[in-house]
């Protein structure tokens, strides 16, 4: 980073800091607007006023993508009786980016009742996106009653299983997974071995040196396992990655913004398009969270993420929809 | 015109046996059928009451109340019920004694139990 700008975020601070694992944990929530880098492992945050200060280069990466979430097409409750209008500003918001990214990673929930008509209004909007590219992975409100079957036949028609895939774009390695299937009584999400086994030999033949961005709907990590907010086997997962030097999580299904890292991995939540979630803990239930009407777009966001080769790191930009 | 009043009175014959067949089976075999169903509400992501212990034959009727949707499946599958939005329900009719544990495989966290005695 050239400089210091005085608004600097280093999450180093009391029960922040390192652990006795000496992991490093860093945690932002919705609305601040952050801009992470991870660097050898540490990861630092900047409010979005510091952006100004940073340079056209380190703000334009080679490759740039955006990460949306939760568009839960078809909900029409408070807080958000028209979740059109707040992915169509999502969309706004994406078009609007300094860098036009390459393309779009949708993180799930497309669709509130996984309803054809759902899944269509979706799709009709996002065609107005600069990015024509996107990239699905299921959350559990696109697989209902039929385990996922018009999921596939939508999205996934070059995908294995369930619906996971990776590919390539600019020497980076992106992995899809889909944690939403076959879930367990009492559980949380799950992988299952299949996709497991297909994980560890898709990575096998990459150099140490790739950076790695792993997506799927339900977090990685154990965000707050009370709620269902993490995911069972993703230990196993995760373990195929440590011997690179660089992995970024990106998951969606919590509705709010949150980060933290774990030795080389830098794991990120994302704002939802279509309503808000509590803190965990902070409510009897994770449902909807009903908040005034001008608030609502300060809840709700879109992520541009932008690698530079040679950086070690990708930076990450949380904007909300205001 | 004669004709339409003796169909009428043909139909209105054919209502009144039907009736009674209803009532007959009603005060039969089917005497179940007119008990109120159990109720398990969903709310705040959790089934309440949490456990429900209820007669054979008995009738169970999930509905949910959040603004999300959620459905009930047995673990052993015995029943699943179709995707239930705000304020839809469920109904289940227990035939056979035993304990039969169920959870929202939407959000699996949430579990619960019918004891059919």
């Amino acid at each position: 980073m050239a400089g210091k700008p005085n608004d600097e975020i280093l999450h180093d601070h009391n029960h922040d800091g390192v652990d006795r694992r000496g992991f490093l944990k860093c945690m932002a929530w919705a609305g601040t607007g952050a801009f992470c880098v991870m660097q050898g492992g540490v990861l630092k945050s900047y409010s979005l006023s510091a952006i100004a200060g940073l340079t056209e280069k380190q703000k334009k990466g080679e490759l740039s993508f955006v990460q949306i979430s939760d568009s839960h097409m078809g909900f029409n409750k408070p807080a958000n009786t028209d979740v059109a209008a707040t992915l169509k500003a999502a969309i706004d918001k994406i078009n609007a980016l300094p860098t036009a990214p390459g393309f779009i990673l949708h993180t799930g929930d497309i669709t509130h009742l996984s309803k054809p008509e759902e899944f269509d209004g979706v799709d009709q909007l996002l065609k107005s996106a600069s990015a024509k590219d996107v990239f699905y992975v299921p959350g559990e409100h696109d697989v209902l009653g039929d385990d996922g079957k018009q999921y596939l036949e939508r999205y996934g028609k070059a995908a294995k299983g369930a619906g996971w895939y990776s590919f390539d774009q600019k020497g980076v390695h992106f992995i899809g997974l889909v944690n939403v299937m076959n879930l367990k009584a009492g559980g949380l999400g799950n992988l299952g071995n299949e996709q497991l086994e297909w994980m560890e030999s898709d990575v096998k033949h990459l150099s140490k040196s790739t950076p790695i961005v792993v997506f799927a709907h339900i977090p990685l990590w154990s965000v707050y396992p009370e709620w269902g907010w993490g995911t069972d086997d993703s230990a196993q997962a995760l373990s195929y990655l440590k011997r690179f030097g660089s992995v970024t999580v990106l998951n969606g299904h919590i509705h709010q913004t949150m980060q933290k890292v774990e030795g080389n991995i830098t794991f990120h939540t994302a704002a939802s398009t279509a309503f808000p979630q509590p803190k965990p803990g902070s409510a009897p239930s994770p449902g909807p969270m009903k908040v005034p009407a001008e608030q609502l777009r300060s809840l709700l966001g879109i992520r541009d993420v932008n690698y530079l080769p040679g950086k070690h790191a990708l930076a990450v930009i949380d904007s909300n929809l205001e | 015109m004669k004709g339409s009043i003796y169909r009428l009175g043909i139909a209105g014959l054919v209502i009144v046996a039907l009736m009674m067949a209803g009532r007959a089976k009603g005060s039969g075999a089917g005497a179940t059928e007119e008990k109120p169903a159990t109720e398990i509400k969903i709310d705040n992501f959790s089934f309440s009451p949490n456990t429900v212990t209820v007669p054979v034959g008995s009738t169970v009727r999930w509905t949910n109340h959040d603004d999300v949707p959620h459905n009930v499946v047995n673990d052993d599958k015995s029943f699943k019920s179709k995707t239930m939005d705000t304020d839809e329900n469920f109904s289940y009719t227990f035939t056979k004694p035993g304990t039969y544990t169920y959870f929202c495989s939407i959000h699996p966290k949430m579990t619960g139990k019918v004891v059919v005695q």
